[in-house]
């Protein structure tokens, strides 16, 4: 039970925190914390890759942009020119179209975001087969500078594209309604209940990995990272954990991708950035790699450090700053942490053996 | 009119396979001495060439690079000894995301330093207007100078490595490390040694390239990718292919531009370089029987 509490505390938080947070009138963080909470939502998809499964990705933020600008393109397309096609009227029958109106009042008639979601995903998870399959061949240096380009590539692609808004990316990203009434969506009015959306959504995407990774597939994940061909010599199929570790990965950074962009209302090249994925992987790195309570903590402290702008102009400088600091002293770090938890015990154990025999 | 553009393509090419190529020297002498990529190979480039550039309106121009040589070799080395030294033992996965790391972290500093300006150096020699004619193209002098620099480092590190005692205690260490210590090489010095020596030939390639090709703080994460794809393409290690791979990939992406838009120029490149790492990751010139006995 205990290794279910932080999913749990995050589904408290979802409920607990906007009400306690309007009492003491800061009800304004809740924008960052539900930002983060996608953002953490992406790195927790890299721990497991990275941290459970050993295999590094700079390419995170490639299928973050992918869920991001396939959901806000297909759910802004304006199909009213093709409205007479069979296709279209196909669809508007199924209600899979929804209908709206621009700043002019012209008509709009755009697929339902559920479709235009649904799609973004699958469409992160086919990418991340077709890639993963050779790109997951390849080790250390090879594997990093591969996800690398992978994410170069995405970057570069969306920012020249003229149909994804080259460097002004996509906005006017309609609302995202999951339930009647209750809709992805920005907006002063939606903060409450939008916090609480990704809050559920994060508690559930933890809930879902923490299953992985204590299951027969986390043990195998965790016999890869020590030894491919040890874990290859007890009967692990490694190349197709490899490549549904990896898919998971993307699937869990296309949905935050996509949700945060309806949340936003816009989404630009920036995501796609090589930068955002340092970013993930500096969170998994800080969390302690193969440590999902810890990329979560990690990831909702930095990014909410962040998005407040407390870094300032180092933003990026601080991440960079981490990345080295954890590979330098984590070691150290840890076997301090875990002496003086242990002297901080054993002390206690004296203390309660000394009290014992008196009372 | 066809025939000149196709010149300046050429040009194009050249210029910016030297670059690469010097960068793919760079990886590789770190490579053969240590077994590591350093993903903040490009910053020594970016670095050498801004020092130069902050440099050159205070001393002349021969002054100001040479100082920008040593300055980014002191660099290199202070990243060894103060970083990656610590985590040498501790695995692939740790110096990986150090060097990431030491690369923003330059990279940061270098925007604070220097802003977000886009920054030049002078021309060797002559100005921006001044050209030499060939077959009816006409090209700037600096492109002399600049295959001219690249075939002295190539033939400079050729003759280093085969001549001298430093070069020959290099490839020994990278042949075999523990043996090269029984013979009396201390392999850390030699580590040391490779990065500084990637850092100046990186800086000096920034350097004679800067008066074309401009620089910006923010260079170095592609020229690393790039350098990578070249050093990968020649064979990771082998300095002479890099060589022939740089001006290939130089060329391959100056001509692109024929059939693709001028903002999908990296993908081509990086297409490339994920087609190599896909078929053959030992490269075009490394051999089946070598590649065998690595990991990639």
């Amino acid at each position: 039970m205990r290794r279910y509490a932080p999913a749990l505390v995050c589904a408290l938080c979802a409920f607990l925190l906007p009400p306690l947070l309007a009492a003491t009138k800061t009800a304004y963080l809740l924008t960052q914390l539900t930002m983060s909470a996608y953002y953490v939502l992406a790195s927790l998809g890299l721990c497991a890759l990275m941290g459970y499964a050993g295999q590094i990705s700079l390419g995170q933020a490639g299928f973050f942009a992918i869920g991001a600008y396939a959901s806000s393109f297909l759910s802004t397309l304006n199909l009213t020119k093709l409205a007479a096609s069979p296709i279209v009227r196909l669809l508007d029958l199924t209600g899979l179209l929804s209908r709206g109106s621009d700043l002019y009042g012209a008509p709009l008639l755009s697929l339902s975001p559920w479709l235009a979601f649904l799609a973004a995903i699958l469409l992160a998870a086919a990418i991340a087969a077709l890639i993963g399959t050779p790109v997951l061949r390849l080790k250390g240096h090879y594997l990093a500078m591969a996800t690398l380009g992978f994410g170069l590539v995405i970057e570069r692609i969306v920012r020249g594209s003229k149909i994804l808004g080259g460097a002004d990316g996509l906005s006017n990203v309609p609302p995202f309604t999951i339930l009647p009434g209750l809709a992805v969506a920005g907006g002063r009015s939606a903060r409450a209940a939008n916090f609480a959306i990704a809050w559920i959504v994060l508690a559930l995407g933890l809930l879902a990995l923490v299953n992985l990774v204590s299951s027969r597939a986390g043990r195998a994940l965790r016999a890869l990272h020590d030894g491919e061909e040890a874990a290859g010599a007890m009967g692990v199929d490694t190349a197709r954990y490899k490549l549904n570790v990896f898919i998971i990965g993307a699937v869990y950074a296309a949905i935050a991708g996509a949700l945060l962009t309806h949340y936003n209302g816009s989404i630009g090249p920036g995501e796609a950035n090589v930068m955002k994925s340092v970013r993930y992987v500096a969170i998994v790195a800080v969390g302690g790699m193969a440590n999902l309570t810890g990329t979560l903590v990690a990831g909702l402290a930095l990014n909410f450090l962040s998005l407040r702008g407390v870094f300032g102009r180092f933003d990026d400088a601080v991440f960079g700053l981490i990345l080295i600091a954890v590979m330098l002293f984590a070691e150290d770090g840890q076997r301090l942490l875990r002496s003086s938890l242990g002297a901080l015990t054993a002390a206690r154990g004296r203390a309660g053996r000394r009290k014992g025999p008196q009372a | 009119m066809r025939g000149q553009l196709f010149l300046q393509y050429l040009f194009s090419g050249l210029i910016y396979g030297s670059i690469y190529a010097v960068v793919a020297i760079g990886f590789n002498i770190i490579y053969n001495a240590t077994g590591i990529i350093n993903f903040a190979q490009g910053e020594f480039v970016m670095l050498g060439s801004m020092i130069a550039s902050a440099l050159s309106g205070r001393m002349p121009l021969a002054l100001a690079i040479a100082a920008a040589v040593v300055l980014t070799t002191a660099a290199g080395v202070a990243v060894e000894r103060l970083f990656l030294r610590r985590v040498a033992r501790g695995g692939v996965l740790k110096m990986i995301v150090t060097t990431i790391g030491l690369s923003i972290v330059i990279r940061e500093a270098a925007l604070m330093a220097w802003g977000e300006g886009v920054r030049t150096l002078p021309f060797f020699s002559g100005n921006e207007v001044s050209s030499l004619t060939l077959l009816g193209a006409h090209f700037s002098p600096q492109i002399l100078w600049i295959v001219g620099i690249t075939a002295l480092i190539v033939a400079g590190l050729t003759l280093f490595f085969r001549l001298t005692m430093a070069g020959k205690a290099m490839r020994g260490c990278s042949a075999n490390r523990e043996g090269a210590s029984l013979c009396g090489i201390d392999p850390r010095r030699m580590v040391t040694l490779a990065f500084g020596m990637s850092a100046g030939i990186g800086a000096l390639g920034g350097c004679v390239v800067a008066p074309l090709t401009q620089t910006h703080y923010a260079i170095g994460a592609g020229l690393a990718i790039k350098g990578f794809t070249v050093a990968a393409f020649g064979g990771l290690g082998n300095s002479v292919a890099a060589v022939f791979a740089g001006l290939l990939i130089g060329m391959l992406e100056s001509f692109s531009i024929i059939l693709v838009p001028e903002a999908y120029k990296d993908v081509v490149t990086i297409c490339v370089l994920l087609i190599l790492l896909f078929a053959k990751p030992s490269g075009l010139f490394g051999s089946k029987a070598a590649s065998s006995l690595k990991e990639y």
